[in-house]
């Protein structure tokens, strides 16, 4: 791991706007994030773990440009950052087979011909260690576990550097999860990979995770290495997670 | 890998709707007898096998005048469904997509069109563009058509807007565009076809309703709406006219709504 930045989240305060026609200029605005900040180190694997509802998933949407900071700033240091979903249920278009879903995003690039595309869905769809009969397949067609290997595949088809993966196995079976996890972990040396792994199940992020940000109500309320944070928490909110995690 | 089965509503629907078109597609080149030739000798005979549906007061063979007349009336509803199907998909995208205040102001202009009896709003947009041709006919219903289109795809594209899918083509780069039409478009199907059913009875039975008000179709033009007319005025003498005109009515919004009612159970079975 370096000490060279991947991303940056300064000092980020935001929420959500609801416009409606009656209501112009009246504030209908929902602040959930108060000066977040932290940073992503390169290679890393950084943990995000709360329970549900303190903002994991606004702030992944804000990394991602899909919400606008009301304050601070976010700095990526690497081109189109992608997400991983934790339902793999809607994160594939039902409407179209594995190989379009996967051969799209190139597609929108725009910059490889047909040959070259179809050339880089199949060592993708290898490299997620799927057979190659799945290209044809819909997602209805597929199992939960194959499902999540094509979302990581089509995160991965236009070689992001960095991926935050949101639950990414919070709807898999136990034995799924341990071979998507192995799945990330690999990805990360081969493609050069950092990950934001959002979570609420911490013995999932003690596994995989290098370093850990603990978030309550919005707030950042401790961070540190796995092992700073779990033998020794510093707040009492991370000791009863840790508590409620045992 | 689950298959979809066809099952016994759609298969029914369109083996009708199957049957009918082909009759009406056969008619439109030959029909067993001319359609406007009168007769003195052969008036008000009742149905035979020379005449399947009978003649009326001028002797004309009423099976041939419905095929003609069946004609009009698909072209018509195709036409309609057509226009509202096309607009209104076009204008529930857009909002549905979007969303804020374009979405609210045009349901608002939508619910407000949606109030208005749609009898009566064809018949300010007949009485707006002019004299009656089937074409104008056309353009009515289609306009009275698209704002129960726009209503169920609206739905239908704001549930996909917050698709993870969706979120993950706008991060690839994916145009506004390009989301709509490739992304969502064929996931709004599930709904859009049922509506298309529903959109093309309503635009028969509004085309025949028109006609039977005569301010549809008119001669040298003939519908099933126009035929019911002219049989109303010999309802006593040729009753059969009435009785089979509207059968082929009938049996058509009834075909087609089997088709309807068939897609989705099939949705339902395979969800």
């Amino acid at each position: 791991m370096s000490q060279e930045p991947v991303l940056e989240v300064r000092h980020v305060t935001g929420g959500y706007h609801t416009p409606s026609l009656f209501s112009r200029g009246k504030n209908n605005y929902h602040e959930v994030l108060h000066d977040v900040d932290f940073t992503v180190y390169h290679g890393e694997i950084l943990g995000l773990v709360g329970e549900s509802g303190t903002g994991k998933s606004t702030l992944a949407r804000m990394i991602l440009g899909l919400v606008k900071p009301e304050q601070g700033e976010i700095i990526h240091h690497t081109p189109r950052p992608q997400i991983i979903f934790q339902d793999p249920y809607s994160s594939l278009n039902p409407a179209y087979t594995v190989e379009w879903s996967l051969e799209e995003p190139l597609r929108i690039y725009g910059k490889y011909d047909a040959a070259e595309r179809k050339r880089r869905v199949r060592e993708m769809l290898e490299r997620v260690e799927l057979p190659e009969e799945c290209l044809k397949a819909k997602p209805d067609e597929l199992s939960g576990g194959q499902r999540q290997r094509v979302s990581i595949a089509a995160a991965l088809i236009r070689r992001p550097r960095f991926i935050i993966a949101d639950e990414p196995v919070s709807a898999l079976d136990v034995t799924i999860q341990a071979q998507i996890l192995r799945l990330m972990r690999n990805l990360r040396e081969e493609l050069d990979l950092s990950y934001l792994f959002i979570s609420h199940d911490l013995n999932v992020v003690y596994q995989l995770c290098d370093r850990v940000l603990v978030m309550k109500s919005g707030r950042i309320v401790e961070q540190g290495t796995i092992e700073q944070v779990f033998d020794h928490p510093q707040q009492e909110y991370t000791k009863k997670l840790l508590a409620a995690a045992e | 890998m689950r298959k979809r089965k066809i099952n016994g509503y759609l298969l029914v629907g369109l083996i009708i709707t199957g049957a009918l078109l082909l009759m009406t597609l056969i008619g439109a080149f030959h029909t067993p007898w001319d359609p406007n030739a009168m007769s003195a000798t052969e008036k008000f005979q009742a149905p035979s096998l020379a005449h399947l549906f009978g003649t009326d007061r001028f002797g004309r063979d009423i099976f041939s005048r419905v095929l003609k007349g069946s004609g009009t009336t698909l072209a018509i509803a195709l036409a309609t469904v057509a226009i509202g199907a096309v607009v209104g998909t076009l204008v529930g995208a857009v909002t549905g997509f979007f969303g804020g205040v374009v979405d609210d102001a045009l349901m608002r202009l939508n619910d407000a069109l949606t109030a208005f009896p749609s009898i009566l709003l064809a018949l300010l947009v007949i009485s707006i563009v002019g004299p009656e041709n089937k074409y104008n006919v056309v353009l009515a219903l289609g306009i009275v058509f698209i704002p129960s289109f726009a209503r169920v795809t609206r739905t239908a594209f704001a549930g996909l807007r917050d698709a993870n899918y969706i979120t993950s083509a706008r991060l690839m780069g994916a145009s506004n565009g390009r989301i709509l039409l490739i992304h969502m478009l064929p996931n709004t199907a599930r709904v859009l076809l049922p509506a298309v059913t529903i959109g093309f009875n309503n635009a028969v039975l509004a085309e025949a309703s028109m006609s039977f008000l005569g301010i549809g179709v008119t001669p040298p033009d003939a519908s099933l709406g126009y035929l019911l007319k002219e049989a109303q005025s010999m309802l006593a003498l040729a009753p059969w006219y009435a009785l089979c005109t509207g059968t082929v009515i009938a049996l058509l919004v009834f075909g087609v709504g089997l088709i309807g009612e068939g897609l989705q159970k099939m949705d339902r079975e395979v969800a």
